[in-house]
């Protein structure tokens, strides 16, 4: 399993590489390169060089056709870097911009209060935190915010890319609307909760535009590392010439500043803004904003994973498998009471039930005569059922859970509730032990048996789980169910471990606890009650169908409210350090080669026999350093996919990923140079460049 | 190289780990507080000691303050034997006469003994009085050591504490390393010293006239005590001018052996003793074994460019037989031959000891670039007492940076996340090195007074400024010889340098340690890059080399690399 593009970019498109061409001689800019030290100073000695280049044009030098095309190529190397940033940009820009366009366009009706019933049309860019405004069939919401009153179907696909519309309701956990989404059907009203510049799409383009973006802590510490190894290089040229006319050599400027920036690590330096940028990149196509850089960082590290059971591990919709009746009654007039009661239910569980029963008994359609009543599911009965009519006669049925149908039973007939048959009880304990919900039938006060409800783990997660013991993370499924259900289910799935009665204030507890311990938590949610536990987490994925509190607390949104895409955000998470580390390893590596190929050329003059060291065998030393020079600004270029498209990151132990990486990246990263700067060093002799 | 020479080395590291693991785990004990065998006779001395300097042993102090006690102690210390120096001709316990040593000289060797480096731009038995030695060199032998070995234990209590403020007490730590550990060893090493014929009296030096009938100054004095500390502290500062070459300070194979394990002793237990603190052992076998592999590697060659001989000797056999040790005898003690001579120059330049055995000056370019480039990669291969591991440590906080990014992770070592903070400090420990040795080597080969040092012209010429320098930044303290250094110039710079190499390094170490011991500890998982393995060892030294190395390429290749193949062209310097 590697990560795929779910939206296909060409890498190099003809619409991105334009402007991006221009944007790099924009970014030469001292203020923009200031911001990566390693190209800050590739760009002060390639100016210093441009000048010395300048004076020996003027008065003449020994080496003008090399000084001059070092300098050339040291700008080469600073605007490949530059290019690297602006392509990376470009291609989040190109998603970034189709959003922009529909914001620009959009139109706001502002109430003045929630039941007005006069608006005025204000442009939506003019919209404040704490607005009211109102959407009708048609129309384009204008922010970010809370529907307050009302249902709507709205077609997010600007944003999701998901083309069936999704329904928005005043309360309850699907309030939270995007701007940018257009109203289908009905009208809400909807309280406005981002400011201009603070929206979704606003964050979603923030995020993939280099300039604005804020540094990560690892991208801070690399950077650290990377400037600390320019001040060495800086030391060891700079402290070189003394060493060198102590020997009888004078260098060159211009072939120590080729010494000093083939040195210094400029292929990740020039890389890594684009690094960081295409990883975001990259979360975007998967349909995930991401609130802050340092959140998809920290997904890399994260250790214990919390998923919901319903919908993430399991189908949303239970099963049912099986009917138990009780030893006095008939299998299938228990069977005939649940498929009566469930004709009329349209959720998955009556289906199958109904499904289960014309199976079993093979029940047709029922008799049209028969009068009867669907007595549809309340939260206040917590049971659903059919009144049927046969004559004067009317029987109840109905199937819920034990404690609600007990109680209904008692109430019909007038007693306290108590007293539930032992038989029953062992049913329902049998159904729960196997992980499934026992559903209670009871017809005209007398209990039938129990329907086992079975929840169906969904295919392929246990794979996934698999996965993701492998990168070292624990799953820990979250649930309201019982304690014995909780343990089938989670043993079926293959999680590590698993939370039962689940409230939000122990799901609050545990990732405390599991942070105390050190472990970096991530988990994912919708529900306004989710809105501290995702706060807590150090990685919380909001739903975009969930509550505006919940996308405020989470430090993502998943715009498809796909809870299983918490993998991806991880690999993504992982893959972008990776990408960084593997770059720098290459940089590193590479100055060997390059030693090799400059050192002799320096001192050649006073030491023939140095020419030992000349291991590639290259022209002259002038050539030599050439060579060196122009490798050091090609690589990145060449890099500059592998960049953007990230080090291929599959799931494995860290052991078995840094052998892989050290091999490919570390060897590779001493070897290639040897090969390049030796073909360029053949170009250069065979036209005369030196 | 022949069997009984290999032969010799394989018994050092089989002797040298061997007395390592016990007494690591001793000092894990010692640091954590717990119950040792010696604490019925030293635990009253200690309770003594702090009743005596108002130490507080519950009062822990935060990073800064315990670096704060640790620049003043070491302050406090210098300036003492400074004074002392240039007092000694009016104190007493000065047989031979001895006057004041000059200002220059005395701020050099103050420095030298108070960062244990123990460069001398002095002869022993000439400049200085039997007290100076006592109380200055040989008191200093201590503490110094006792101080890098306090520094160390800092920073291991950072790893090892999750959410502290403090990590630990200096003074404490300063007195318990110098009560349980060095003290009780050093005299153990002293009396077996002893008993092989290094001289401990009060004497003055005798006048004897020789078989030939020419007269001969016997120096003499209270060597053993201090030979003994000079090497279990990794001081190396000679009671004698010849060092570890001279027969009273090395008198015999026996005595050569203990000066050769005692120098790596310590430095090789606190790597054990590192483990157990941490509750790990297996992280500290794995820098143990990476250490080793190093010093093994710098042995052999040594060994083999030393054996090898010089190709100028065109007619000569240079092969070993029993009778002949062949190869490149110049400047060897004919009493230890070439393979102990490769293993004390390589271990004494692999920890900061810097005591010598034989003149590096005269080894091959090669065998001569071993001992130079065993410093420059830091003193970590063992290193210094305490100095050694913690720089090894700064190397490791690297290594897994850039091995924790290439797993996908934030960097972690021991549980603890690497986060800017810690890559800008080790990242400032690493920069010090380079910019000590390349800037006053620069300086010095640019200047007359700097140039007037150097004894043989051209690249020989350029490796003994180097190697002073990197001495120096290093805190080794061993000579390459043919340099003289006892002039205001290379006293000044040397001193400097050696500041530099020491205190620059202890504070951002010790600003490691602080951090570090706030932060929470991860529990490992199978995405966590282990630090155990084989992986990581080849990783570390990897790291290593290729820092060390991209530093000092340049250099090297204007030194002994040109030397070696000016050799093989047959020019000789």
């Amino acid at each position: 399993m590697s990560i795929h593009r779910p939206q296909g970019v060409a890498l190099f498109d003809g619409s991105i590489i334009r402007p991006a061409i221009v944007s790099s001689f924009r970014k030469l800019d001292p203020r923009d390169l200031a911001r990566n030290p390693v190209m800050f100073t590739t760009g002060v000695v390639a100016l210093l060089s441009t000048v010395l280049f300048a004076r020996d044009l003027a008065l003449g030098g020994d080496y003008l056709k090399v000084v001059g095309q070092i300098a050339a190529w040291l700008w080469f190397t600073v605007l490949f870097a530059n290019f690297a940033e602006a392509v990376a940009e470009g291609r989040g820009k190109a998603q970034a911009d189709s959003l922009r366009k529909t914001k620009s366009e959009a139109v706001a009706r502002k109430l003045a209060f929630a039941a007005a019933d006069e608006a005025t049309v204000v442009p939506a860019s003019s919209l404040r935190a704490g607005d009211l405004v109102v959407a009708e069939a048609g129309d384009i919401i204008p922010g970010d915010g809370d529907v307050i009153a009302g249902i709507a179907t709205v077609d997010e696909s600007a944003i999701t890319g998901e083309s069936a519309p999704v329904i928005r309701e005043s309360g309850g956990d699907r309030s939270a609307v995007t701007g940018g989404t257009r109203v289908v059907s009905d009208r809400v009203v909807v309280r406005i909760t981002a400011n201009p510049g603070e929206s979704f799409l606003d964050r979603m383009i923030a995020l993939v535009e280099g300039a604005k973006r804020q540094k990560t802590p690892n991208e801070i510490a690399l950077t650290i590392l990377l400037v600390g190894l320019t001040l060495i290089f800086l030391i060891v040229v700079a402290t070189l010439p003394a060493f060198a006319r102590y020997s009888g050599t004078d260098i060159p400027v211009a072939f120590l500043i080729a010494l000093l920036v083939t040195l210094i690590p400029t292929t990740i330096g020039g890389l890594l803004s684009a690094i960081g940028i295409a990883g975001m990149d990259r979360l975007v196509r998967f349909n995930v904003i991401a609130k802050s850089g340092r959140a998809v960082e920290a997904a890399g590290d994260i250790d214990v994973l919390l998923l919901d059971k319903t919908g993430t591990i399991t189908l949303g919709a239970r099963q049912a498998a099986e009917f138990i009746a009780l030893s006095n009654v008939n299998e299938r007039d228990l069977a005939e009471a649940a498929f009566l009661s469930s004709l009329a239910d349209e959720t998955p569980e009556g289906k199958s039930i109904v499904a289960l029963a014309r199976g079993r008994f093979g029940f047709g359609d029922p008799d049209p005569a028969r009068a009867m009543t669907f007595v549809p599911f309340s939260a206040h009965t917590r049971m659903s059922g059919v009144d049927v009519w046969t004559g004067g006669d009317m029987v109840e049925i109905r199937k819920g859970a034990t404690d609600s149908v007990t109680n209904f039973i008692a109430a019909k007939e007038g007693k306290t509730p108590g007293g539930v048959p032992r038989e029953l009880i062992q049913a329902v304990e049998k159904v729960a032990k196997a992980g499934g919900t026992p559903l209670v039938v009871v017809r005209g006060g007398r209990l039938l048996g129990v329907i086992h409800l079975k929840d169906i783990v969904k295919p392929g997660i246990r794979e996934r789980f698999a996965t993701l013991r492998q990168m070292g993370i624990r799953t820990v499924m979250v649930t309201g169910d019982n304690p014995l259900t909780a343990a089938a289910i989670a043993a079926e799935a293959g999680v590590d471990d698993f939370l039962a009665e689940a409230t939000p204030e122990n799901k609050l507890d545990l990732i405390r606890k599991e942070q105390q311990g050190g472990r970096l938590v991530a988990m994912c949610g919708d529900g306004s009650n989710d809105a501290p536990a995702l706060a807590q987490a150090d990685v919380g994925v909001a739903m975009n169908t969930g509550t505006q509190a919940a996308r405020e607390a989470g430090n993502m949104v998943d715009l498809e409210s796909d809870p299983t895409k918490l993998i991806e955000i991880v690999m993504i998470g992982k893959q972008l350090l990776m990408s960084r580390g593997s770059l720098t390893t290459f940089s590193i590596a590479n100055d060997v080669a390059k030693y090799f190929a400059i050192i002799p050329a320096l001192f050649l003059v006073s030491y023939p026999q140095l020419q030992a060291l000349n291991i590639m065998r290259l022209a002259s030393p002038q050539s030599a350093i050439l060579s060196a020079i122009v490798f050091n600004a090609l690589i990145i270029i060449a890099l500059i996919p592998l960049a953007l498209r990230g080090v291929k990151y599959r799931p494995a132990g860290a052991e078995a990923l840094l052998r892989r990486n050290i091999l490919v990246y570390g060897l590779g990263g001493l070897i290639v140079p040897f090969i390049g700067i030796k073909a360029i060093d053949l170009l250069v002799a065979a036209f005369g460049l030196a | 190289m022949n069997a009984a020479g290999i032969l010799q080395i394989v018994l050092y590291f089989a002797v040298l780990t061997a007395a390592a693991i016990p007494l690591g785990a001793y000092m894990a004990r010692v640091y954590s507080f717990e119950r040792t065998w010696l604490d019925p006779v030293l635990r009253p001395i200690e309770r003594g000691i702090h009743r005596l300097c108002a130490i507080d042993p519950e009062a822990e102090q935060h990073w800064t303050a315990y670096a704060l006690a640790c620049l003043m102690f070491s302050l406090v210390g210098l300036l003492l034997m400074y004074a002392l120096m240039r007092l000694q001709a009016m104190l007493p316990l000065n047989p031979a006469g001895q006057v004041a040593v000059a200002p220059d000289l005395a701020f050099n060797t103050a420095v030298s003994f108070t960062t244990n480096t123990n460069w001398q731009n002095y002869g022993g038995e000439s400049t200085m009085a039997y007290l100076t030695q006592m109380a200055g060199m040989t008191v200093k032998n201590f503490t110094s050591a006792a101080t890098g070995m306090a520094v160390l234990i800092a920073l291991v209590r950072g790893f090892a504490r999750r959410q502290s403020r403090t990590v630990g007490n200096f003074y404490v730590d300063v007195v318990r390393s110098t009560l349980y550990i060095l003290l009780p060893l050093a005299t153990v090493v002293a009396l077996v010293l002893v008993a092989q014929g290094v001289p401990q009296n009060f004497d003055a030096y005798t006048d004897v006239v020789t078989l030939e009938g020419g007269r001969q100054i016997i120096a003499q004095g209270p060597a053993a005590s201090q030979v003994a500390i000079k090497h279990i502290g990794t001081n190396g500062g000679g009671f004698f001018n010849a060092n570890s070459a001279h027969p009273f300070e090395n008198p015999t194979a026996l005595s050569n052996l203990i000066e050769m394990t005692g120098q790596l002793l310590i430095s090789a237990g606190l790597v054990f003793a590192f483990g157990r603190m941490i509750g790990d052992r297996r992280q500290g076998r794995a820098l143990y074994i990476a250490m080793a592999l190093m010093l093994a590697t710098g042995i052999i060659v040594t060994y083999w460019a030393e054996g090898a001989g010089n190709p100028a000797l065109s007619g000569i056999d240079l092969a070993a037989t029993d009778q002949a040790p062949g190869g490149n005898m110049e400047g060897k003690e004919v009493r230890f031959g070439i393979a102990s001579s490769a293993i004390f120059a390589t271990t004494t330049t692999a920890t900061s000891c810097g005591a010598v055995n034989a003149m590096h000056d005269s080894f091959t370019p090669l065998g001569g670039m071993v001992p130079l480039v065993n410093i420059m990669l830091g003193e970590v291969i063992f290193g210094g007492v305490g100095a050694g591991l913690h720089g090894m440590i700064v190397f490791v906080i690297v290594t897994v940076f850039i091995a924790g990014l290439m797993v996908g992770r934030t960097p972690e070592y021991l549980g603890k996340k690497m986060e800017a903070r810690e890559v800008k400090l080790a990242v400032l420990c690493i920069l010090i090195f380079p910019l000590s040795i390349l800037g006053f080597g620069a300086v010095a080969v640019m200047l007359p007074a700097g140039l007037a040092g150097i004894a043989a012209p051209g690249p020989h010429g350029l490796t003994e400024v180097l190697y002073a320098y990197t001495s120096a930044s290093g805190n080794n303290g061993s000579a390459f010889g043919g340099l003289s250094g006892n002039s205001w110039f290379y006293n000044t710079t040397l001193g400097a340098a050696m500041l530099i190499g020491r205190f620059l390094i202890i504070v951002p170490t010790l600003a490691i340690a602080g951090s570090l011991a706030a932060k929470k500890i991860v529990p490992p998982s199978s995405g966590t890059f282990p630090t155990h393995g084989s992986q990581f060892i080849g990783l570390l030294i990897a790291i290593i080399c290729v820092i060390g190395g991209l530093t000092f390429f340049p250099v090297l290749a204007l030194g002994p690399i040109v030397e070696h193949l000016l050799l093989g062209a047959g020019t000789l310097f």
